[in-house]
């Protein structure tokens, strides 16, 4: 689907630099910078009260930052330009805030005339099968159940066609289904290309569905990939179990080409610290091999954005003044 | 900025399917309005056709003045904080419309049905004299003068209203306050109209000129007040 109004831009579909909004003395978010690139699916994740759906609505136009620059959908974020952004832009918030005594299509209707979209009937038929409610847009809101109004809060987001999709915390309350229903149109919507800004309590969601992500608590206070971010707090290791313990492991392990320190945990099992599994990972089995070893497994310890996410947010709570 | 006439009917439709589907919001305003009937029909019919001399220093159909003062307050006042307190408030908000935009559909909203509901209550109220009144107390009570002053007051006197309303529901967050504050806001209306309709305020041409001019003042004042206090940053986060 082509954009409703004006050229698409080639620059990032999100800029901010130094962004700052501050509700008198409180400050919800402080110098924030960041890239988002177009099509991207961004992650955007914090405790409560960290400043997310503020930075939302900011980058939305509802807000106005108190200090900072941004440029949204290529345009730069100024109360001139507010109506032309949101014409670029859709929000979906945490709450789908829909008409209730209204119809599915009833609701998109009036949104769609918001956007003044060309004609209504078929770009509302369209985005109801795009997030197959079809069947449904003669139905009251009210009757809806929490996942399926989410799933027309989404298509209310999709109607403009917009070129950057805000989601705020699009799961939050839904059961497990109704969350994969979320996560699959999130995805369908990476290959459509639309760049998705998802703010998200939920670290597995963000890690499943997100290029990269940003770690906000007031600060911004890491922005990456995820494994870079735990490539980066993390060491990365092996875990070698055997069936019986090794009789000389420093003999075993010490010359292994990658590997900078093991250690033991338990009786057959060895901790081995690497700075580049690819190479550590067939050498320690070739050395494990050569010695004779009974091994049960050789495996890569996993740490997940949660542990990136805590370890992170633990950090800034431990700096922060009592 | 134009102002886009399909976002303005995209608010104006959203407005009035909602209010159709608002049992207690269309039971308020229509039961309100026939309150203020009871007290002239008994009138109507207390008075014999030997006491229609005294109602001609009486102007009953001026009483009627109230109603479009005070219908569109309750209706007004839901405009706004119903928003916030559906969730509804953000997603409007995050859509292109402008303020004016916003501001004249649920003006428009609320302009409609009151207008309609004022006119029909008048309406309703002359069929009611005419035909059971007896015949010195008909000619008693409508009066040319005052049937103009209700033809031409009653959409100024809802504009009015309708902002007064607005800015009451724009700073609220619970439903029951801001129409209880809107109601109470338009009591000085109703007063002034009261004060006609029993002649301590003399009702001639000078005081219906200034009326007049004063009430389209004041929904010109309003029009700006109400546009301003639907900024967006205040009506999200109530702290600018």
């Amino acid at each position: 689907m082509a954009l409703a109004d004006g050229p698409v831009h080639d620059g990032p579909a999100l800029s901010v630099r130094s962004l700052t909004k501050r509700f008198g003395d409180r400050v919800a978010y402080r110098e924030v910078s960041f890239e988002v690139g177009r099509g991207e699916v961004f992650g955007f994740l914090g405790p409560n009260g960290a400043g997310k759906t503020t930075t939302v609505r900011t980058l939305g136009t509802l807000i106005a930052p108190s200090s900072g620059e941004a440029t949204v959908a290529g345009l730069e974020l100024t109360p001139e330009n507010g109506v032309a952004i949101r014409r670029r832009i859709a929000i979906m918030p945490e709450s789908p805030g829909l008409y209730l005594r209204l119809s599915v299509q009833d609701n998109l209707a009036c949104f769609a005339d918001l956007y003044e979209i060309p004609d209504p009937p078929d770009r509302i038929r369209r985005t109801l099968e795009a997030v197959g409610l079809a069947d449904r847009s003669h139905d009251a809101c009210g009757g809806l159940s929490k996942g399926l109004r989410q799933r027309v809060s989404l298509a209310r987001a999709l109607l403009g066609d917009p070129e950057v999709l805000f989601l705020d915390e699009p799961t939050s309350g839904l059961d497990p289904a109704a969350t994969r229903d979320v996560h699959r149109l999130i995805e369908d919507l990476r290959r459509r290309g639309v760049t998705v800004f998802l703010t998200t309590h939920r670290l597995e969601e963000a890690e499943q569905l997100c290029d990269r992500v940003a770690i906000l608590n007031t600060t911004l206070l890491t922005i990456g990939r995820p494994d870079e971010l735990r490539d980066r707090l993390f060491r990365r290791t092996l875990t070698v179990r055997t069936a019986t313990a090794l009789a000389d492991p420093d003999a075993v392990f010490g010359p292994v080409r990658g590997v900078t320190r093991w250690r033991p945990e338990g009786p057959a099992t060895y901790v081995l610290e690497a700075s580049d599994l690819s190479v550590a990972a067939p050498a320690a089995t070739r050395a494990l091999v050569a010695a004779d070893a009974d091994v049960l497994s050789l495996t890569e310890s996993h740490h997940s954005l949660e542990d990136v996410y805590l370890q992170l947010v633990d950090m800034r709570d431990g700096e922060s003044p009592a | 900025m134009r102002i886009s006439r399909r976002r303005v009917g995209a608010v104006l439709r959203k407005e009035l399917r909602d209010l159709r589907r608002s049992g207690n919001v269309v039971y308020a305003m229509v039961v309100l309005p026939l309150v203020f009937l009871i007290q002239p029909v008994i009138q109507v019919f207390a008075i014999p056709s030997s006491g229609s001399s005294a109602l001609h220093h009486e102007h009953t159909l001026v009483y009627m003045l109230a109603v479009p003062a005070l219908v569109p307050a309750a209706l007004a006042a839901y405009s706004i904080v119903g928003e916030r307190v559906q969730g509804t408030l953000e997603p409007l908000l995050s859509t292109p419309v402008q303020q004016k935009e916003l501001v004249l559909g649920k003006a428009l909203a609320v302009f409609v049905p009151s207008v309609a509901v004022a006119y029909a209550v008048f309406a309703l109220f002359i069929a009611i004299v005419e035909l059971f009144a007896a015949p010195g107390v008909a000619s008693a009570i409508v009066q040319v003068p005052d049937v103009v002053a209700q033809v031409v007051f009653t959409p100024l006197l809802v504009v009015w209203s309708i902002w007064v309303g607005m800015a009451i529901s724009a700073r609220s967050s619970d439903l029951r306050t801001a129409g209880q504050v809107s109601i109470l806001a338009s009591l000085p209306t109703v007063a002034v109209t009261s004060l006609i309709a029993f002649n301590v305020i003399p009702a001639d041409l000078r005081v219906a000129l200034a009326f007049g001019i004063g009430l389209l003042v004041l929904d010109r004042l309003g029009w700006r007040a109400a546009t301003a206090v639907f900024d967006r940053e205040r009506l999200i986060t109530s702290t600018k």
